[in-house]
């Protein structure tokens, strides 16, 4: 029998955002890159930005050593599935693959809060947005962390657009170009570095089109 | 006790040629369950810490021509509205539809589980599984982590060889056989709307009417639920969803606005 211990607490919270918005035919996942541990910052440059495959990204908050755990798990599983299949795991497929992963530790969870982007087979945008068990919905933009009770209020404001739920349909599109869905990204972090903790330093901002990957930084306040 | 961890096999059987981290990878997946004293009470801290989506509406009901199921599609912690697209209608195969109410992955993930096995079942036995077979496959399942914490509370329902059929199932490791049931936080008032309209002898039209406007008022008194009434119809066809309404359109539809008759027009003031 292994030590059992009485007031066993394995988590931390070391906060941090993430947004992802999807459109026609890009899209835009970006995290600060802020972490700490209570009121102590424990560095200002800390990526929570993984590329999972080709056209697949996710970014995660919560509990880093977890989120180290999770990306380690999904970047072995890739790596055998190109192996097998000799190619790149669409974006739908990496989603439902995180679910069922998250799932796994249904009863011991991996803290971490994840958003999913990238593009579909056919080439358009899309964002999976996630709990910590695993339970996901595709949708148009969605906002993870300790910032995201201030940024998704902001980003519905801006972007929402008729339910998926809605019969019969409304096709339901991020009304965006690219340059303007960057633009938007980079006002809703520095609104959320000014109300939270948890959020700031700098944002890291992925692009992921036709054209292939990109990155781009932008600073935000350091208190 | 012995977990049934059937639902995370990979079904692609792996060739691991004796490398450790392949061997890991390529074993069945099991549930990793954390080393306490406390097994039950750090789950819930932790399921906590994690905060769940809670408050639902969903019904479903059986009447001559099918079954309808209908459900609102608001996810809330606390007084926070997480989602307001949550699809709690989910499709198992093109005759079965199940509902979700409690922790949405438990449900997301075990019926998407008994979405695989009902389809196994068909390639083994060339005839789809009836509706009472599925239900107790997911009864059992839930059964078999009874008091480890999961969160469902689900009605299945279809059109199987007996025609419809509707069961209630839950984590508690209830199953029940019915012809009308509500499930979640705004179930009271569901009810109270659907058990005074209901007849066997509806028709399609008036049997989804019902179910969206037992849904609407329920959505209406109850905080945690909102957002989009989906109505599906089970017939011997298969489902087809045949509503889904903003409950803020919804509600001008039911109460519209009627301009009130103006008592006394105002006038310019003269001269002062």
């Amino acid at each position: 029998m292994t030590k059992q211990h009485a007031n066993w607490s394995p988590y931390d919270n070391n906060g941090g955002s993430c947004v992802a918005i999807a459109g026609a035919d890009y899209c835009v996942i970006a995290a600060d890159t802020r972490m700490s541990t209570g009121y102590n910052i424990l560095t200002r440059e800390y990526s929570k930005i993984s590329q999972l495959a080709e056209k697949c990204v996710m970014a995660s908050s919560g509990f880093q050593a977890d989120v180290k755990a999770l990306q380690k798990v999904l970047s072995a599983r890739h790596l055998i599935y190109q192996h097998q299949h000799n190619k790149q795991m669409s974006c739908p497929a990496m989603a439902q693959l995180l679910s069922n992963t998250l799932y796994y530790k249904r009863f011991f969870p991996y803290y971490s809060f994840n958003v999913l982007g990238g593009l579909d087979n056919e080439g358009k945008g899309c964002v999976f947005t996630y709990d910590a068990v695993g339970s996901y919905e595709r949708v148009g933009y969605s906002s993870q962390g300790s910032g995201s009770t201030l940024i998704t209020p902001f980003l519905d404001n801006q972007l929402k657009s008729p339910s998926p739920l809605l019969y019969p349909p409304v096709d339901a599109v991020t009304p965006l170009a690219e340059a303007e869905a960057v633009e938007l990204v980079k006002t809703v972090f520095a609104s959320a570095t000014e109300r939270d903790i948890y959020t700031g330093d700098k944002v890291e901002i992925v692009i992921l089109n036709a054209s292939g990957i990109h990155r781009e930084y932008m600073d935000l306040r350091k208190d | 006790m012995k977990l049934d961890t059937s639902g995370l096999e990979s079904f692609s059987t792996l060739t691991a040629p004796g490398d450790g981290v392949v061997v890991e990878f390529s074993a069945p997946p099991s549930f990793q369950l954390p080393n306490s004293n406390d097994f039950d009470g750090f789950v819930k801290e932790a399921i906590q810490m994690v905060k769940p989506a809670k408050g639902t509406t969903t019904l479903a009901f059986i009447f001559k021509d099918g079954v309808i199921v209908a459900a609102d599609s608001r996810a809330s912690m606390g007084g926070y509205i997480s989602s307001q697209s949550v699809k709690k209608i989910i499709e198992i195969n093109p005759y079965m539809l199940g509902t979700m109410a409690g922790g949405a992955a438990d449900c997301q993930f075990w019926h998407r589980n008994l979405g695989i096995k009902c389809r196994l079942h068909e390639l083994a036995n060339k005839r789809r599984i009836s509706v009472t077979g599925a239900s107790k496959l997911l009864a059992n399942i839930l059964y078999s982590y009874r008091g480890m914490g999961l969160s469902v509370g689900t009605m299945i329902a279809g059109w199987d060889e007996t025609g419809p059929s509707l069961y209630y199932v839950d984590s508690e490791g209830g199953r029940l056989k019915g012809t009308r049931f509500s499930v979640g936080s705004g179930s009271p008032y569901a009810y109270g709307v659907l058990d005074n309209g209901y007849r066997y002898d509806l028709s399609v039209e008036e049997a989804v009417e019902l179910g969206r406007r037992a849904i609407y008022h329920a959505t209406f008194r109850d905080g945690a639920s909102g957002g989009v009434v989906s109505v599906y119809h089970v017939g011997p066809e298969g489902w087809k969803k045949w509503t889904g309404d903003d409950v803020g359109d919804l509600h001008y539809q039911y109460y519209p606005v009627v301009p009130s008759t103006v008592e006394q027009e105002m006038a310019e003031a003269t001269g002062a």
